[in-house]
């Protein structure tokens, strides 16, 4: 399979990218910098001149400049996009190219696993619609709200607004004024309300949580309501490999996970939520209250015996689906726990944890003291940052790539990127 | 009546006991299970230092404002509820009943002590009736239960003092007295008065939620 | 055994409720309260219930038994013998009319202030159980117009007021651009994941009282924290719905809320001047999701100004000119303790505060509160009439000489308002924020 990481600079060593003073003396104003996946660039919006934005990547300036740029991120295949207006007029801006059509609002950039798609949420007139790689769905409705993008970034749902209603007509809104939307296309059937709508992975099928009336729920699949109602229900996600709909519902003895309208594990929770399949489907992870306050992980529904009186979440499985991993947080310390064992440190953050190909650890970005820097399976790396980004694995596994803003020689900050051999650092 | 004497003063006087202390257990245990099924958070916010702090100002006399808007209600319920269970339970003749009866004695209080508090549970009584019919507030909320409630509390007193002072009927008296201190006890887990086991319960309960969830005072 | 209702009825003239209770069978009134009261209550009920000694000692607690010369079926225990008692102790066996009383009584005569829990000797909790009668009546479908009308609001977009997820970003950007005129390089950053603190608002602010969006980026900037704002749905904190009795609702917006923090990563929740909210994400809707605590640590704006103000990150140029008087919001101090914060928060940055009396924990209510205002114009008279012990209390205060109320909470500012207006006192209603703006060193 070709992998883009296989061509990333893995010599090891830090490398200054940008000197971010450097922005702040050509500029008047300097946005929070955004690195690219493989390290190589920094981006900031800057003010160009006086009521003009550009975005700075580098050592150069997106050539058009806007009266409003915001929300850059860099796609995965490392090109950079801004939503970006001029005269009123909003779009999508990728490296500095603008999409030809022009929308009255344009929020919400998701971005396809290859980067090679984009998909934002288009208003014009009023109405709403999402836009494709700047091609807007033929329909477009009176409210849109929710986009769900497939894999790919090539489809689109959303919950979409079917009937209208006057101000405070509470009767209409109840016959149900609202679905879902796939690539333009509305579900047959309108719902009191309709949530987070999911794509198939391929695009093709379609769920959302709905609510029949102000006190049923279930879950729709291509608009279609599954059988059995529940007095709630959480995100309905479809597993990767047989296209099974499984969600969290709430029954008289508490919450458990359903597939496809039937029950899928036997134990009740107190909370259970932001379940996930490993890569091959076979297995099943959530997150879970135990007890009242309690949080843990159930994998194929038995929980882990470590509970957090905070919260879990980020849920993440190795690439082989063997071992899962989630961050934890108790008495306000973070830290990752992996197969239900918590790493034997804590944190005052920790973003979501990376498994190494090879599934043997995990990585994550952490802050700690008022810096940010990189952990592995609970230790720190020796540079810290006064902020990370995500760390990525070598496609060996035996090397991270930090990439961070720091406090540079100068005492101002830069850019750098830092490939980390792991065997240095764990010895 | 040797019979009813002979009913009071034995099988009764275990029943009602039985009465008290299974029926408050019983209350107790099942509102705790309830709660544990139903209320589950209950536990989880029950909190000693701030459940204890709460008791604290709500046992001595005028430590809540609402105590303080109502001086003569405060005295009345201060004195009632210590009268009503001191004279009872530290009165000499009590006393030597158990004693007799279990062997188990403990220190008494002098009949003159006895006969002004029951005197004084009596006033009380007698106070609450009045403004249980007419203070609006309360006579609004009131059915039959909580006069004869009132009734149930006050006779026992009444008629201990009749029996005690050989009145006029005093032999009457003294099983009416027997009885109704049984009825009394008895029915202390299933009526209004279980606010005699919960009060601890949901004052500590609420002394936790403000002072632990809420920062704040509850008194 | 005098049992006169004093209490003049008014009948109802909401358009929700009258409908919804036309709709209402026996059969169906009975076995919605069965299944509420079997299904989703507990000890708390049945002890409160068994236990309560009618003293008549919360009539005191209560602004609208007070402000209706004490009228005992406006007292808090009287309100609930007319409402879960009577449900308790027939089983459910009521008519349609009865729901609809009690569903008045439950939604606007009662702003669930808690003040009533503190001079019941019991403890017992009536806002718990006027919470338990509005989640009947949310389950018979009878719910005042408006409320319900928000309720739906906060359904479909996650916001109180019908902000679609374009106009929200767009508000924010608007601000930005208003503000920039007067500090060029002033910024409302927008998913900034990582950032410091998550700034979130209620619904009317960027519809109504955009304002005060501006006011806050100012003094959020002048501070120099790390902050952002989310450019996503779950930016709203507030919550008609725990009001309604749709607990379930109630639930799917303090997760929208929270998963945004979470998903933002910061290390902290700044909310705006709201009460309610307050109360919506670290006591109820918190506790429904699971959660003993937020996730994220919710701090009210009262402390966070407290905290810049005493850590010098603002300064204050020149004191807020004229006597204030303050009110104390229910839900931050009842409901948590705020009252001396803000008392500093004043003092720090106004000439001179003169005191309402009770204050404090025994503050009276707004009668804004617990989603009464929301309820709407037919019920605006009898919650104004209803607070007249509060119209007295500000009376009180503006004769020693406070012309400015300050109040830091949205429904209180309604509140009061409405009051200040129907009873002619003339004074001014304004937040900390407001107070904070106006007399900051604002930075170039």
């Amino acid at each position: 399979m070709y992998c883009e990481k296989d061509h990333w600079d893995w010599e090891p060593g830090a490398r200054e990218v940008a000197d971010i003073d450097s922005w702040k003396s050509e500029h008047s104003y300097v946005e929070e910098v955004y690195a690219s996946p493989d390290g190589e660039k920094a981006a900031a919006v800057v003010k160009t001149e006086e009521g003009e934005f550009s975005l700075r990547v580098n050592d150069a300036t997106w050539e058009p400049s806007f009266d409003r740029a915001w929300y850059p991120r860099f796609a995965p295949d490392g090109r950079l996009t801004a939503l970006v207006s001029s005269g009123g007029e909003w779009t999508l801006a990728i490296d500095g190219v603008l999409w030809e059509n022009g929308f009255d609002f344009a929020w919400d950039t998701r971005l396809g696993a290859d980067g090679a798609h984009a998909v934002v949420a288009v208003q014009r007139g009023g109405r709403y619609a999402a836009a494709v790689d700047g091609e807007a769905w033929e329909d477009d409705f009176a409210d849109f709200t929710g986009l769900a993008v497939s894999e790919d970034g090539l489809h689109a749902a959303a919950v979409v607004q079917t009937k209208p209603f006057g101000q405070a007509d509470i009767e209409t809104f109840q016959q149900g004024c609202y679905s879902v939307a796939v690539d333009g296309k509305v579900w047959d059937r309108s719902f009191v309300n309709a949530w987070n709508p999911a794509l198939s992975p391929d695009g093709v099928r379609s769920a959302a949580t709905v609510r029949t009336s102000l006190y049923d729920y279930s879950i729709a699949v291509d608009g279609e309501p599954w059988k059995a109602s529940f007095p709630c229900a959480w995100e309905p996600r479809f597993n990767p490999k047989d296209g099974s709909v499984w969600a969290p519902v709430k029954t008289p003895g508490g919450w458990t996970l359903f597939r496809d309208g039937e029950r899928a594990w036997k134990k009740d929770f107190v909370e259970l939520w932001r379940h996930s399949f490993s890569p091959d489907g076979k297995r099943v992870a959530a997150v879970v209250a135990k007890t009242f306050g309690r949080w843990t992980v159930a994998v194929d529904g038995k929980p882990w015996s470590a509970t957090f009186g905070d919260m879990v979440t980020d849920l993440a499985w190795s690439p082989d689906g063997a071992r899962a991993a989630a961050t934890g947080k108790d008495k306000g310390r973070w830290t990752i726990v992996v197969d239900g064992k918590p790493w034997p440190a804590s944190f005052d953050r920790v973003w979501p944890p990376v498994w190494s190909p090879d599934g043997r650890h995990t990585a994550a970005r952490v802050k700690k003291n008022g810096s940010e820097t990189v952990a592995v399976d609970g230790r720190l790396i020796s540079e810290s940052f006064v902020k990370v980004f995500t760390p990525s694995w070598s496609p060996d596994g035996t090397k991270l790539l930090v990439r961070g803003v720091r406090t540079a020689a100068s005492a101002g900050r830069a850019y750098v990127r830092s490939v980390v051999s792991l065997s240095e650092f764990l010895g | 009546m040797h019979t009813l004497y002979y009913l009071a003063a034995g099988p009764f006087a275990i029943a009602a006991f039985v009465l008290l202390a299974g029926g408050s257990l019983f209350r107790l245990v099942r509102m705790g299970l309830l709660a544990r099924k139903k209320d589950p958070a209950v536990f989880d916010y029950m909190s000693a230092r701030y459940g204890f702090r709460s008791l604290f100002h709500w046992l001595v006399p005028f430590g809540s404002r609402g105590m303080r808007l109502h001086p003569a209600l405060t005295i009345a319920s201060f004195l009632f509820h210590v009268c009503a269970i001191v004279a009872p339970v530290f009165l000499y003749a009590h006393v030597l009943l158990i004693d007799e009866s279990w062997n188990i004695a403990w220190v008494h209080i002098p009949d003159g002590a006895a006969d002004a508090m029951s005197l004084v549970v009596i006033a009380a009584c007698v106070f609450f009736l009045v403004r249980r019919m007419k203070s609006p507030e309360v006579s609004y909320l009131s059915t039959w239960r909580d006069y004869a409630v009132l009734a149930l509390v006050a006779a026992p007193f009444v008629t201990g003092l009749w029996s005690f002072h050989q009145f006029p009927g005093f032999r009457y008296a003294g099983i009416i007295h027997m009885l109704s201190g049984e009825l009394l006890l008895a029915s202390i887990p299933f009526t209004r008065l279980s606010h005699m086991i919960f009060f601890p319960i949901t004052r500590a309960y609420m002394g936790s939620e403000f002072g632990a969830v809420r920062n704040a005072r509850d008194w | 055994m005098s049992q006169v209702a004093l209490k003049k009825e008014t009948p109802v003239s909401d358009d929700g409720m009258l409908k919804g209770a036309a709709k209402l069978t026996p059969e169906k009134i009975r076995e919605t309260v069965r299944k509420v009261l079997d299904g989703e209550t507990g000890a708390r009920l049945k002890t409160y219930a068994a236990m309560c000694a009618r003293c008549g000692m919360c009539s005191d607690a209560c602004h609208f038994c007070l402000s209706h010369d004490r009228d005992p079926a406006w007292s808090p225990a009287g309100k609930v013998k007319r409402t879960i008692w009577e449900l308790v102790r027939t089983g459910g066996k009521v008519d349609a009319e009865f729901i609809l009383d009690a569903c008045r009584i439950a939604h606007t005569e009662c702003n669930l202030c808690k003040r009533c829990a503190m001079y019941c000797p019991f403890g017992i909790d009536v806002a718990y159980m006027m919470l338990v009668m509005r989640r009947i009546c949310h389950k018979l479908g009878v719910t005042p117009q408006y409320i319900q009308d928000t309720a739906h609001s906060h359904s479909a977009t996650m916001n109180q007021m019908w902000v679609k997820e374009d106009e929200w970003i767009d508000s924010l950007q608007w601000q930005e651009d208003e503000a920039r005129e007067e500090m060029p390089n002033l910024r409302i950053p927008i998913e900034k994941e990582g950032a410091d603190i998550m700034y979130s608002v209620i619904g009317p602010e960027p519809k109504f009282r955009a304002q005060l969006i501006y006011q806050a980026a100012v003094i959020l900037n002048a501070s120099g924290v790390d902050w952002t704002m989310p450019g996503t749905p779950g930016w709203d904190n507030s919550d008609m719905c725990m009001y309604t009795g749709d607990n379930e609702m109630m639930g799917r917006l303090k997760r929208a809320h929270f998963d945004t923090a979470v998903r933002l990563r910061v290390s902290r929740i700044v909310m705006g001047e709201c009460g309610h909210a307050f109360r919506s994400v670290h006591d109820m809707g918190n506790r429904w999701l699971g959660y003993r605590q937020p996730p994220v640590p919710v701090i009210h704006a009262v402390e966070f100004y407290h905290e810049i103000l005493k850590q010098g990150r603002i300064k204050i140029a020149k004191k807020f000119e004229g006597p204030v008087t303050l009110h104390d919001p229910c839900n931050i101090v009842r409901g948590h303790g705020l009252h001396e914060m803000a008392r500093e928060v004043v003092r720090l940055t106004c000439d001179e505060l003169i005191e309402m009396h009770p204050n404090r924990e025994h503050n009276y209510c707004c009668s804004a509160g617990g989603g009464v205002i929301n309820c709407g114009p037919p019920f605006k008279t009898s919650r104004v009439v209803g607070n007249r012990v509060k119209a007295e209390q500000l009376f009180a205060a503006k004769a020693r000489g406070a012309k400015t109320v300050v109040a830091p909470c949205h429904n209180c500012h309604g509140g009061l308002e409405d009051i200040i207006h129907h009873y002619g006192l003339g004074m001014d209603v304004k937040f900390l924020g407001d107070i904070i703006y106006s007399c900051m060193e604002k930075p170039e």
